[in-house]
Parts: C-alpha cells; sequence; structure tokens
C-alpha cells in the first residue's frame, strides 16, 4: 500500500493561515491503514488547528470530512459541494488523492497534508518499510521473491556491491544487504543456482525514468457508446 | 468579580484510576476548579481525538488518569495511555502550544492523594499558561 506521513502542523498552519474557510479531507484507503490520514486523523487535526487558531484569536473555519478513496473521482464528486464551498481544501491523502480533487477543480486550491513515502509493507504495528518502486518490470521470481531494486541502496541487480559488510548495508548500517537476503531465500529454496545467472541491464525505460506512466486495459474502457449511456464525459 | 475557576478534564479508568478519585473524593477535600471527569474503560481507549477535542471546547488542561504501568488491569492500557498522551503533547509543540497542558498519571487504587495532586499539578499548569485563547487566571 501507500505510505504517507502527516507533514509537520506547523507546515500545515502556515499553508492554511491566510484562508477563511478550510475543508481537510480524509481517505478510508491507504492512508487510513498507515495512520496518516483516515477519519482519527483528520479529527486530530481539525482539533489541533481550531485549538491553534484559538491560541492566536485567528477567525478560521475548519470543516473534515473523508472520503473511501480520495484517487478516484466517483467519491471525491460525493463531497463536491464542501470542497467548493471552501477556499482551500486541505487534501490528507497520499498525493494522489490531492491531485484528483486538484484535476477535478482545477480553480480551487487543493494543499497537501501528508508526504508521500512509500510503497510499503506493514513490518510490525507502527513500522512500514519500502519493498517496490514500481519499476515497471518485476524479476522477484528470480530473487527468491525478494527485489533488489527497492531493497538495495544500490539496486544492484547481480549480486552485493562492495560496500556490503557482515550482512549489512553500507548506507545504513541498519538495514540488512538485499543480496545476503535474496541469497538466503534462494538457498532455502534451493534454487542457489540463479544467483550465478547475469542478468542483463534493466530498461528502465518502464520505470518512472521513461516519463509519465499510464497503464491501460483496452476491454476495461468505456466505449464512446458506453460512456454517453453513463453519462460520463 | 470573581476569576474563571480553571477547566480541567480528566479521563480515569475504571479501575485504579478512578477508584483512587473516588477514594480521595472520600475525603471530603474540595477544589477550587472545575474538573470534568470522564469514566473510560481502560486509558488504551482514550484517544488523542478526545483530549484535544476536549481542548478545543474549552479545557484549559486535560489529563489521563490509568492504573500503575505493571500493575494495569488490562495488561498494557495504561502504556498505551501514556503513547496517546505523548503524541498529543507531540501534536501541540509542533504547533507552538504548551504541551504540559496534557498529562498522564497512574495511580494504585489505595493512593488517595493521587487525585488532588494531579489536579494541584494542573492548576498550576493553566495558571502558568492561562487559558488555550485568552488572558492568564
Amino acid at each position: 500500500m501507500i505510505v504517507a506521513k502527516r507533514k509537520p502542523l506547523n507546515e500545515i498552519a502556515e499553508m492554511l493561515a491566510p484562508y477563511k474557510k478550510v475543508t481537510i479531507i480524509g481517505c478510508r484507503s491507504c492512508v487510513a491503514i498507515c495512520l496518516a490520514g483516515g477519519e482519527k486523523e483528520v479529527k486530530m487535526l481539525v482539533s489541533a488547528l481550531k485549538i491553534k487558531n484559538k491560541r492566536d484569536g485567528r477567525k478560521q473555519q475548519i470543516e473534515g470530512t473523508v472520503v473511501e478513496r480520495q484517487c478516484e473521482k466517483e467519491w471525491v464528486q460525493e463531497i463536491e459541494d464542501e470542497i467548493l464551498d471552501s477556499d482551500v481544501t486541505l487534501s490528507m491523502a497520499c498525493s494522489l488523492g490531492a491531485q484528483t480533487i486538484g484535476d477535478m477543480y482545477p480553480k480551487h486550491l487543493t494543499f497537501p497534508g501528508l508526504n508521500t513515502g512509500i510503497f510499503g509493507v506493514p513490518e510490525e504495528q507502527g513500522v512500514w518499510s519500502e519493498n517496490c518502486v514500481g519499476c515497471g518490470n518485476c524479476i522477484i521470481h528470480t530473487t527468491g521473491g525478494i527485489c533488489p531494486i527497492a531493497r538495495c541502496a544500490k539496486s544492484m541487480l547481480n549480486g552485493p556491491c562492495g560496500g556490503s559488510a557482515n550482512r549489512k548495508c553500507e548506507v545504513n548500517l541498519e538495514v540488512d544487504c538485499a543480496w545476503s537476503a535474496i541469497y538466503d531465500r534462494l538457498k532455502l529454496q534451493n534454487r542457489l543456482d540463479l544467483i550465478e545467472s547475469v542478468t542483463p541491464a534493466k530498461d528502465w525505460s518502464a520505470s518512472h525514468s521513461g516519463g509519465r506512466r499510464v497503464i491501460v486495459r483496452e476491454d476495461a474502457k468505456l466505449t464512446q457508446h458506453q460512456k454517453k449511456g453513463k453519462g460520463v464525459t | 468579580m470573581t476569576e474563571p475557576r480553571p477547566k480541567i478534564v480528566g479521563f480515569c479508568c475504571e479501575r485504579h484510576g478512578m477508584d483512587a478519585v473516588v477514594l480521595a473524593a472520600r475525603s471530603g477535600k474540595q477544589f477550587e476548579v472545575s474538573v470534568r471527569l470522564v469514566q473510560v474503560p481502560c486509558t488504551g481507549r482514550v484517544d488523542g481525538m478526545h483530549i484535544l477535542r476536549s481542548l478545543e471546547e474549552g479545557a484549559d488542561a486535560v489529563f489521563v488518569l490509568g492504573c500503575l504501568e505493571k500493575n494495569c488491569y488490562y495488561d498494557t492500557g495504561s502504556i498505551e495511555g501514556r503513547k496517546r498522551v505523548g503524541y498529543v503533547k507531540q501534536m501541540l509543540s509542533e504547533l507552538g502550544l504548551e504541551k504540559e497542558r496534557v498529562e498522564m498519571f497512574n495511580a494504585a487504587s489505595s493512593n488517595s492523594w493521587v487525585f488532588p495532586e494531579i489536579v494541584a499539578k494542573m492548576v498550576e499548569v493553566v495558571r502558568k499558561f492561562g487559558p488555550v485563547g485568552g488572558e492568564k487566571r
């Protein structure tokens, strides 16, 4: 899932200070699971900002609401009135949610309340770690199910770098060397021969380096006729 | 004109926390403050949302009172409560507000002196910083 982290509150307060009516919109999907922008976090932020305004003697109307998935227009449309009725919207979703609102209502101001972080998995309660960078060409069937692109600081494809020592990464000694983990996993699976096979240089054009990516599934797309029938423009 | 009394909200667990309050109340001690107590099943049930909402709605200070950490009725409830209080303190600090307005305390049922001490401490905090949105009391 997408893991995000709330921006520092002083930064948020500063961002919103010039506006009279603020709507804070959370999301019940990924950011609710990672405790950054769900219903509870929105309520806490609304309260905290109201307390700050009370202290500073600033008159600002702050409302909070939550949608099921902020990255999908259909859900955002349900709260259109609340969005357009405010001077500014603070999105407590990942950047996808904030940009969806921004694209839907380009004249309206939409600011981010979170810093979008990683594609992560929960390691334990309150800890999420990056296991995928969305490079667009998955190879984990050859690396024991462990991604060297995301988990190796240098995204090495053919074994560890010279800086790997005592199974730790030289970039951060707290982090396990990805290739050490890959070796262990392949050994466990009795597939150590794979570690000797050479992986050619990666084609990064499928990654973000190739520019903005769009994924299309033709059979799922609506035809012009279907769009007309559903009232989709 | 008499000066307004500090408004304090206390979330007390229904086990040791509330027992300690009741024991203190039986002593007949009067307090020159308005303390509104909210009984919760366990301080692990108290959320940052409740604490912040209390401050938003007019409380000058909020405390959470739970069992002693190694003697919590629900084992780790008061540890959870302390973590929530810590998170709210961090939020208040980020906004440049006084984190001392929110505190976590622990007591055993028999600790009749704890509640008066808590009230005294929170009153001192309110007298020092004043209400959230106004002059010092």
